[in-house]
């Protein structure tokens, strides 16, 4: 047996700097042009166009939320019709959940943690790719299908027997199902990549202790992706079978259930929640400690608590189960769980005021936003634990309380801190640095929007206002609360709109940033901005949690490996020790084949079975072309 | 900013073997992705036994034939399965040529006896939601054993070519019987429900 004889290598210690980029860029850049843009694998172009595509969609359903609160500013309001309205309720949960609040969430960690954990590439890059375009050909299923009033009418979490073949006819639940199955397989991707990056592409020495906590968050989210995201296929595939072959898993009357469905969706949807807060916890810890001038206050108690998090995620689901009349012991039983969760999160809160209180903070707009978010979230942390309790949920379930709640917690507990993070590391990504000033004003018009939006929906649900509904009587008295609510989801938008303005001016016109312009203590910032196509030209070697603090003169990096070929470091688990110079795979189209191929069989399959068959067939083709080996001195072993 | 050699690595090897290598890691991040699904099926089963007066709902139980030889036939693949791994491992590219044409063999066999366990589950996908869950969790099972068969497939083909010769190829083929003793372990569970479980 002969294995490829290896050949005398050349290595990068050879050569000086301004040769080793030369090299290094030869073989990492994108070249220009449309091929390669679509051929592309590097995790900053993906990880860029994944989150501008993300905030595209923050727009869309944020115009959605606009055409709501026009529709029920005054009683008896005719700005449209029940069935648009409940296309518009629906488009906006389906869009915020699954277009972008877990997209945008992985989105910044495809771009951020390859540099963060020190590396060139995330893990299977052209799985990333494949990711990408899953994800853009959901969106475009979703938003075409109400473009041509076919959006799905069902609610967010498309309840059977309402989304089910008796109530719903036409293709309206199906586009739901197989939009969930486009972003799910491209949330499933992307997590799976993260794992292996975050597991074995850390630069050496970086120990399990010394992971940023962004890096941490990112982790713990991404298991919570792999074990939860699964229910919601199941769940989804179930129901267009029983729309589609007729079978029967949610039909009672042969033998299927409806409250399966709720288990179902809940035991993925309560994880989902943490998908999207864990994320921005960890948003909050790396700009608390950057802007606090000091190394976090309780650091194992953070990753504590967020694993936690994660644990408890999964024991939750039935509190919003409540008022299916559920046996009382399982009822107790889940108040005592998602009361729990109230703990990790408190140590989290006591951690970061520990941090804040002993540093020397610098008010800077990022820090803005975690200020904005402590008070937010807290509150509807507290209004969380409120619904926690059965009597109470069962007054208020189904009312704009719950409205209120989730909005806190979402947007309060991941929006604001994902603003502050855009403001934070928009420097890196492009080289310039938002408005100070503009950003000081978007923080304030955001907070001050948002609570005067939501706060008041507290007090419509406790007088009984129903959600999704498309308007309401006079008499009911709920007129100018819903007015007042109207006028301040203004101040809101125009919140978003300035945000947006001041990133697409900062994008040309921003001051140019430099490498580290905040003085921040992690590896990203120890290369240039934005970073070159390999991100690092010799891989960091990390001592501590915040090299770039405790390392000041000088950063310490490896040297030994090939310019000639992508090369990543592989290290150990545990305590990164290297173990391998593993290649990372080059450019290549047939990501995008494959997606579009899987798009075409998921769209076809909701209208026949034999879909699934004959749909493989080029899907099947388009990734024998991604796999097979090329004959690149990638292939070398 | 400025740089400082520490470390010398040029040592490494190019490319890492198992629990160094990232396909590795991949492999189980998929497994455990893909075990999620089979096992919340499988509580999807008990759910609706749970709830039902009597089962199997409308029909006796499945014929055993079938599905209890596709079980024997999986669990014996497992030795040729554990043989080509460690053939990949010493790297002999002869014995893995001929490992990874019984592989594909045994890849087959299943797929085939497969569409014999369907009409032996005396219940069709559209009768009750007995029959659903039944088909559901054979199909997913299939999906299985016919994607790791074309993977098998490949890899067979791509031993006889001259990429064959590579450590990451062999590296491959590793994780390719990884997988198939994941198929193989995700079926026990389901053969149990699926055959057992209605002659309690």
């Amino acid at each position: 047996m002969s294995v490829a004889p290896e050949e005398p290598e050349v290595l990068d210690r050879r050569l000086d700097a301004a040769a080793l980029d030369r090299r290094l860029d030869a073989v990492w850049q994108t070249p220009r042009g449309l091929w390669a843009a679509l051929a592309t694998v590097d995790h900053k172009i993906i990880g860029r166009r994944y989150i501008a595509t993300a905030f595209v969609f923050l727009a869309l359903g944020g115009l959605l939320a606009v055409a709501m609160r026009l529709q029920l500013a005054r009683p008896e309001a005719r700005v449209m019709s029940a069935d648009r309205y409940n296309q518009v309720f629906t488009m906006h949960g389906a869009n915020m959940m699954f277009l972008f609040a877990v997209p945008v969430m992985e989105a910044m960690a495809v771009y951020l943690v390859p540099l963060m954990v020190g590396t060139r590439n995330i893990a299977f890059p052209r799985l990333n790719a494949f990711s990408y375009w899953m994800y853009v050909a959901g969106g475009i299923v979703l938003w075409g299908a109400f473009v041509f009033d076919m959006g799905p009418d069902i609610g967010w979490f498309a309840y059977v027997p309402l989304s089910g073949p008796q109530y719903a006819p036409g293709k309206r639940a199906d586009i739901w199902a197989q939009m969930i199955t486009f972003t799910e397989v491209s949330a499933l991707a992307v997590a799976v990549e993260l794992v292996v990056t975050i597991f074995k592409q850390r630069a050496p020495g970086m120990s399990l202790d010394r992971i940023p906590l962004f890096v941490w968050s990112m982790l713990v989210t991404s298991f919570l992706i792999i074990i939860a995201m699964p229910a919601i296929m199941v769940a989804s595939t179930s129901l267009i079978l029983d729309r589609l072959i007729g079978t029967h898993f949610f039909n009672p009357a042969e033998g299927g259930d409806v409250l399966l469905w709720q288990h179902l969706f809940w035991f993925f949807g309560h994880p989902e929640v943490y998908i999207i807060f864990l994320p921005a916890v960890g948003m909050v810890s790396t700009l608390v400690v950057t802007f606090s001038r000091r190394p976090v206050f309780g650091y194992l108690g953070l990753v504590l608590a967020v694993i936690s998090t994660g644990i408890l995620a999964f024991g939750l689901w039935v509190h919003h189960m409540f008022v299916t009349g559920l046996p009382r012991l399982g009822e107790s039983f889940f108040t005592g769980s998602s009361m729990a969760i109230a703990i990790p999160s408190g140590v989290q809160i006591f951690c970061w005021l520990a941090t804040l209180w002993s540093g020397r903070p610098v008010l800077k707009v990022p820090l803005l936003f975690v200020y904005a978010f402590l008070f937010t979230f807290v509150m509807g942390g507290m209004t969380g634990v409120m619904v926690a309790s059965v009597p109470f949920d069962t007054q208020v379930h189904d009312t704009y309380f719950v409205v209120a709640h989730f909005h806190y917690v979402l947007v309060g507990g991941a929006v604001f801190p994902l603003m502050g993070a855009v403001y934070y590391w928009f420097p890196k990504i492009t080289g310039r640095l938002m408005s100070e000033r503009v950003g000081r004003w978007v923080a304030g018009l955001v907070f001050v929007g948002f609570n005067l939006t939501f706060f008041p929906m507290h007090l419509l649900g406790l007088a009984g206002m129903p959600r999704r509904v498309y308007t309401y009587p006079a008499e009911m008295q709920w007129g100018s609360v819903n007015l007042f609510i109207s006028l301040s989801a203004l101040v809101l938008a125009s919140g978003f709109l300035l945000f947006f303005w001041d990133a697409f001016r900062s994008l040309r016109h921003g001051i140019p940033a430099g490498d580290n312009p905040w003085d921040a203590p992690t590896l990203e910032w120890a290369t240039s901005s934005p970073p070159p196509s390999y991100n690092f030209a010799r891989l960091p070697v990390v001592s501590s949690a915040y090299p770039l603090w405790d390392e000041r003169d000088a950063l310490s990096v490896a040297t030994g490996l090939r310019p000639d070929r992508r090369e990543v470091l592989v290290s150990s688990v545990a305590d990164a020790r290297p173990e391998a110079r593993e290649s990372s795979p080059r450019n290549s189209i047939w990501p995008l084949w494959t997606a579009i191929a899987t798009s075409i069989m998921l769209v076809w399959s909701i209208f026949t079975p034999w879909a699934v068959v004959w749909g493989s067939i080029p899907i099947a083709t388009a990734l024998i072309g991604w796999f097979w080996p090329k004959g690149v001195p990638e292939d070398d072993a | 900013m400025n740089e400082r050699i520490v470390l010398d690595v040029s040592h490494l090897t190019l490319h890492g073997k198992s629990s160094a290598s990232v396909t590795w890691w991949g492999t189980f991040a998929f497994m455990l992705l893909e075990g999620t699904g089979f096992a919340l099926l499988i509580a999807v089963y008990l759910y609706l036994e749970s709830l039902a007066s009597e089962w199997p709902l409308g029909a006796p139980p499945p014929d055993l034939g079938p599905g209890s030889v596709l079980t024997a036939v999986l669990i014996a693949s497992l030795v040729p399965n554990y043989l080509i791994a460690r053939w990949a491992e010493q790297e002999n590219l002869h014995k893995v040529r001929i490992g990874i044409v019984i592989m594909t063999v045994l890849g087959i066999v299943p797929v085939v006896l497969r569409f014999y366990e369907f009409p032996a589950l005396h219940i069709s996908w559209d009768s009750n939601a007995y029959g659903s869950i039944l088909w559901a969790l054979l199909g997913l099972h299939l999906t299985h054993l016919v994607t790791d068969l074309g993977d098998t497939v490949v890899l067979a083909i791509l031993m006889f070519t001259r990429h064959g010769a590579n450590k990451r190829r062999l590296g491959d083929i590793q994780d390719n019987a990884l997988y198939w003793n994941f198929v193989v372990a995700t079926w026990l569970p389901i053969y149990v429900c699926i055959y057992w479980v209605p002659r309690l």
